[in-house]
């Protein structure tokens, strides 16, 4: 261990790993732990635990770490300071002020403007709406009347702001290393060009991501055209290979399924991690899984069986976790079950039952249930899921079949593979790769890097966003328009088109995908604009173009372009057995990773930063293993092991993930990046190592092997910990649905009455007389836990990143955040997702201890943040019950790099050194909604007005507004019984209220679980 | 022991502790005047501009209204400054040789901005909206000054918290009916030139300001100066 994490062991005692779980099981043995617990260190209810609760930020936050000790600098620089005192009282400089020349027609300076476009990955788009200040983009938001997005995004969309503005982009056209001209790449480029024309082409092979975009596959055709021999590869390393080869088996030919889960009563998950970001269509998914769990109205209930604990799982309301290899013998007793072929699965007792027990249930519900497979099953599972979903009836009722989104819907890790063994060959003349990083994230079998290196590929050439991996290995490096830079065009999961509209200007000249193809085409000369609005007008070529185009871009899609529902039919009942089926041994999983994905948001530090769902880890991707098996190998988290598979070995920190199938272990990708940027080089560990083509996704024969030393991480689970009684008021409230028609007001039993006190609020003001008095009600069992808010919270407020060591010391500033709880069983748990902004007390603790008066009421009840008042006392936070202040405890925020100066939202100030701030229910959208309000003389009208996590949560979970409107809909919600007020007990008088959660489990299954947790305290 | 001091260096040191009272209020009230001069405020000091635009000649000789070049001043919190464009609809036909004007018709030529000077320059940390103001019936004069005799621009006021404090608290001393907004030359009613509205004539700005407070649903004074009126 080296001296810094010495240091921080001392100051911070328990926050190592030292958490021994031999000695956790004893002493829960001894005592009865909390209900509802965060960390596995509060399941145990250790000593150090309780101390680092009852602090304000962890031990150590506080300290001064460089050497020097706090009271010997103040020493020193107490004189300095006074003298430096002084020098606040300089005039404020001169300003300049900058106006057009000519000014943009419908631009009023002052106000943003939204424009709307698309974000996309994997060729799936989130269509958005993105604000603009005086050109420059500065947030984005769902596009609310897009039929897909209704609003919501994932924290990939979100986040692809930061990435525009990443200083780290590569920001010119260079030759081996070297900055070279656009024109010197063109006559360098023109010469093999002609050369293959007279071979059509045979020297020339493409290699793009996944994309779905129509006018990009069109220039591709007429590129083919030209050159009929040259051939064009996809490779995408998180891939829906099996998805469309399961469709393929199950119909012969590959298709997209889209799914109405807001007609489906039960939803089983086989390993679909489907309602969290990345997933194709989870904002349109999460809305209506969201919209039938209202316990008021008939609920939905979902099964979740699944190889890794994710926060789809932890939504279910039955969850089993499950090696990944088991799932397709799950898939086929479930089929079975149903009267489907496709012979009995090995199951285990516990396996069956529950197997029988949704078999039983979907029975029941022909053509209103849904069984969803998950993309990293093989493709036979995805069979069974249609042949189930076929012998239910579901089709066209929950279960709808469309074309493929993806333009090309090859086989990715097979069109790689041709590729490769094409370069070996010297086939290959001229490479060029269109976006992506294959030399790092390609299949480790494949030595996609080695064959790129060789002499036999003569030309090479990258276009991309960074300088990563494979530009490194290129001879030329094109950097590449952002998709905020660029126009283009994509599909929704639905099909339907966005046009994506530029924003800005390329900031470093860079080319879009679609110049780079028209090049390739002999047009050089051809910018993105002509080359996508060329193809719509073949499309639609009547007289009222510019009526379309116009409509398209303003609506942010294309009416008319959904795909049809198309009518398969099933082929011969044929469900041959995958490889795999060894259930002894250790199981590998690959996940790709929830921040960062693959690796392509290695560089981004909204992302990295972001606590994962589950895990709530920062800046490193530690394996998951479960408790049980943690205890069987003697491994603690921040342990070091090395992992064996097939030959290869890699050395990771271990994370003991509550919920974690027994016998498996889950490596996320896209970490272990060597060429990222200054934010993603070196972080975590690189598990593309391991995987190769055989095994995408996981496989048997693992071997895990402790190892001396161990790994500091940096999770923020268990920080900001709550202090909840053990034994009474669990700060989640939930219960199940039959509980909750008994005893509606389960949740509010304990909760003080309004006048229960004997001070009033405040002497002589009436909140309720006000005009607006803004609440918020957030619903626990509409969120799933996607972190959506966090991101868009981070991109609303400017939000600083702080780095994983400030993390490890508790100074992470996410104003919102959200906690994980879980219940029960550590080996299989259920999870509850609360996010946790500032409760905007009535009453509020951290007003009356403030000494400069810089946090004080509003009249609307806000609890107002004064930063050019406050002086870093931090009284304020060490007073908050909820620990929802952060503190810059250094200068956080970059003031130099240009590039963030753009990025920032200009009615939020940016906040320095040892100031306090928090959660403002976005101020500045309130007092711009209510100044327009006044100049039209109404009032705010319920729903006009949205705070960023509300307007961008994709299940609806946050409902902002005026609690004085009986009509408005946060005030309706705040009237229901579930509704409960956080530590409402300490008279607070939170604006913030939650609406406790209610599981709709199965009643049989139930059953089982009290028979076998009957069973098992009779055997100890 | 001989006596080292002189028994005067009692009256003196007396002297001294009571006069360090009047030193150190002195030295204080030094600061506050020094924190409201114009030498920290600019109150009242012109700033260099790169053409040497008159506020006086165009809004009192050419009865240029504000609106013509702050476009924005009714629907935006920023009042916007004219583009070159706006210089020019009246430049390219009038004093078109002007050296004076020359940085003008540079920058109209090669598309570069011209770089003004900030005059009536807030603190970053606070967020001013001027829509409200001219809804809510402030004339433009009211803070920004008499701009109609300014040859050179300045501000006007001292733009201090405790400047804007005064009239958030008592709004009904500065406000005036909305057509006035823009009128330089509005005077407040007095018993000798009362202020007639809505069939009402107001002989004094008390009453019509009240009246206003009323009639414009001003919020109330506690709200209006709610931390987060301004800052956020």
């Amino acid at each position: 261990m080296d001296d810094r994490g010495k240091k921080s062991e001392e100051i911070c005692p328990g926050k190592k790993g030292s958490l021994d779980l031999v000695a956790v099981r004893k002493r829960l043995e001894q005592t009865k732990g909390p209900e509802y617990w965060r960390s596995l260190e509060e399941l145990a209810g250790t000593a150090e635990f309780r101390e680092m609760m009852h602090r304000e930020f962890p031990k150590g936050a506080s300290e001064w770490l460089d050497g020097v000790s706090r009271r010997g600098f103040l020493k020193l620089m107490g004189a300095s300071l006074a003298l430096a005192g002084m020098t606040a009282c300089t005039r404020q400089p001169l300003e300049p002020i900058v106006p057009y020349v000519k000014q943009p027609e419908e631009f009023v300076p002052g106000r943003p403007l939204f424009y709307a476009s698309a974000f996309s990955m994997r060729g799936y788009a989130t269509p958005i709406l993105v604000e603009s200040h005086l050109g420059r983009p500065t947030k984005i938001e769902g596009n609310a009347q897009h039929p897909v997005s209704l609003g919501g995004t994932d924290v990939f969309t979100q986040a692809s702001l930061l990435d525009l503005y990443d200083p780290d982009r590569s920001q010119t056209l260079t030759y081996l290393g070297d900055p070279y001209s656009w024109s010197s790449f063109l006559a360098a480029f023109h010469g093999p060009l002609a050369s293959q024309k007279p071979l059509q082409g045979a020297g020339i092979r493409v290699l793009t991501q996944s994309f779905s975009s129509p006018a990009l596959a069109d220039q591709m055709q007429s590129f083919l055209k030209l050159y009929p021999s040259a051939k064009w590869h996809v490779y995408e390393p998180v891939n829906r290979d099996s998805v469309y080869a399961g469709a393929q088996m199950a119909f012969g030919q590959p298709v997209e399924t889209q799914y109405k889960l807001d007609k489906a009563d039960v939803i089983v998950s086989l390993d679909a991690d489907f309602l969290y970001g990345g997933y194709p269509g989870f904002t349109r998914y999460a809305r209506e899984y969201a919209s039938r769990r209202d316990p008021d109205k008939s609920m939905n209930r979902m099964y979740v069986i699944e190889s890794t604990m994710t926060s789809t799982g932890a939504k279910a309301d039955h969850r089993l976790p499950v090696q990944a290899a088991k799932i397709e013998q799950f898939a086929r007793a479930l089929a079975s079950g149903i009267g489907v072929n496709a012979g009995a699965g090995q199951l285990g007792d516990a396996e069956a039952k529950f197997a029988a027990a949704i078999g039983d249930e979907l029975k029941t519900h022909h053509g209103s249930s849904v069984v969803i497979a998950g993309d990293n099953q093989p493709p036979v599972v995805h069979a069974l899921a249609h042949a189930i979903n076929q012998a239910l009836g579901n089709v066209g009722q929950t279960v709808v079949y469309t074309d493929p989104v993806s333009a090309i819907p090859v086989n990715s890790t097979d069109s790689l593979r041709d590729l490769v063994s094409d370069m070996r060959a010297g086939k290959v003349d001229m490479l060029i790769i269109l976006g992506g990083n294959p030399a790092y994230d390609a299949p480790a079998d494949f030595g996609f890097g080695d064959a790129l290196k060789s002499a036999k590929v003569p030309l090479r050439i990258h276009l991309g966003l960074h300088q990563n991996e494979t530009a490194e290995l290129c001879h030329w490096h094109v950097n590449e328009a952002h998709y905020l830079e660029a126009w283009g065009d994509t599909r929704a999961y639905d099909g339907t088109v966005s046009i994506v509209q530029p924003l800005i200007a390329p900031l470093y000249n860079g080319k879009s995908i679609y110049e780079f193809v028209a090049l390739l085409s002999g047009q050089s000369e051809a910018t993105g604009y002509e080359v996508v609005k060329a193809y719509w007008q073949k499309q639609h070529s009547g007289p009222d173009f510019d009526m379309f185009w116009r409509r398209a871009l303003h609506d942010g899609w294309i009416e008319g372009t959904t795909f049809t529902p198309k009518d398969v039919t099933t082929k011969a009942a044929d469900f041959p057995t995958s490889t795999s089926s060894d259930t002894k041994s250790i199981e590998i999983n690959f996940r790709p990773d929830p921040s960062i994905w693959d690796g392509r948001f290695s560089n981004n530090g909204w992302l990295q930063e972001l606590p994962k769902p589950v895990s709530k880890m920062t800046w490193d991707n530690p394996i998951f293993i479960g408790p049980a098996m943690a205890a069987r190998l003697g491994v603690q988290k921040e342990d070091l092991v090395e992992l064996e598979l097939q030959g290869k070995s890699m050395l990771v920190p271990v994370w003991v993930q509550a919920g974690q199938p027994d016998n498996t272990v889950t490596v996320f990708l896209g970490y272990g990046r060597t060429r990222a940027g200054r934010t993603g080089t070196g972080f975590g560990f690189d598990a593309y190592q391991l995987r190769n083509s055989a095994i995408p996704w996981f496989a048997a024969g693992l071997n895990v092997r402790k190892v001396s030393g161990s790994y500091e991480l940096a999770s923020t689970q268990g920080m900001q910990s709550m202090d909840a009684e053990i034994g009474q008021r669990p700060l989640v409230r939930e219960t199940d649905l039959d509980e909750y028609r008994k005893e509606p007001n389960f949740a509010q039993e304990e909760e003080p009455k309004k006048d229960e006190t004997l001070y009033p609020v405040v002497p002589g003001f009436d909140y309720s007389k006000q005009p607006y008095a803004w609440g918020m009600a957030i619903d626990l069992n509409s969120c799933v836990g996607c972190n959506n808010c966090i991101v868009a919270c981070q991109s609303e407020n400017n939000i600083a990143v702080v780095g994983k060591d400030q993390v490890n010391r508790g100074r992470h500033m996410h104003w919102l955040r959200v906690d994980t709880y879980y219940e029960g069983d550590r080996d299989q748990p259920r999870a509850f997702f609360q996010p946790v902004p500032c409760m905007q007390c009535e009453n509020a603790p951290c007003e009356v201890v403030c000494p400069v008066g810089a946090t004080v009421h509003s009249t609307e009840g806000l609890n107002d943040m004064v930063y050019n008042r406050c002086v870093g006392t931090r009284y304020c936070s060490n007073n908050c019950p909820y620990k929802v202040r952060r503190f810059n405890f250094l200068r956080f925020q970059d003031w130099e790099t240009p590039q963030y100066k753009m990025m920032r939202n200009p009615n939020v100030t940016v906040r320095s050194r040892g100031v306090m701030e928090k959660c403002t229910y976005c101020i500045q959208r309130i007092t711009q909604h209510r100044v327009d309000a006044e100049r039209a003389d109404t009032p705010i009208k319920d729903g006009e007005l949205q705070t960023a996590c509300q307007q961008s949560c994709p299940s609806n979970a946050i409902i902002f507004g005026n609690i004085n409107d009986p009509n408005s809909k946060v005030a309706k919600l705040k009237g229901l019984l579930r509704n409960y007020s956080l530590l409402g007990e300490l008279n607070t008088r939170p604006r913030t209220t939650y609406l406790a959660e209610i599981r709709n489990p199965n009643p049989q299954l139930e059953h089982l679980a009290t028979a076998a947790s009957a069973v098992e305290s009779e055997n100890s | 022991m001989a006596q080292i001091f002189h028994r005067s260096t009692n009256t003196i040191s007396r002297a001294t502790i009571f006069g360090a009272v009047f030193v150190v209020s002195f030295a204080f009230w030094v600061a506050l005047k020094i924190e409201r001069s114009p030498y920290v405020t600019y109150a009242g000091v012109a700033r260099p501009q790169p053409v040497p635009f008159s506020h006086q000649h165009h809004v009192s000789g050419l009865g240029i209204d504000c609106r013509y070049c702050h476009t924005s001043v009714e629907v935006s919190r920023f009042a916007g400054i004219p583009p070159t464009k706006t210089c020019m609809n009246c430049h390219s036909q009038i004093w078109t040789k002007a050296p004076m004007l020359e940085p003008v018709r540079e920058s109209y030529r090669t598309d570069k901005s011209l770089v003004w000077t900030r005059v009536n320059d807030l603190p970053d940390f606070v967020y001013f909206d001027h829509s409200i103001h001219i809804d809510k019936g402030v004339g433009c004069n009211t803070c920004h000054g008499p701009v109609d005799h300014m040859p050179f621009m300045y501000n006007y006021a001292s733009l201090r918290m405790e400047w804007c404090l005064n009239c958030h608290r008592a709004p009904e001393k500065n406000l005036r009916p909305r057509g006035q907004v823009f009128n330089m030359r509005y005077q407040q009613p007095t018993p000798d030139s009362p202020v007639a509205m809505d069939g009402k004539t107001f002989s004094d700005q008390q009453s019509l300001g009240l009246y206003l407070v009323k009639k414009y649903k001003l919020r109330t004074q506690a709200d209006i100066t709610s931390c987060s009126t301004c800052h956020r």
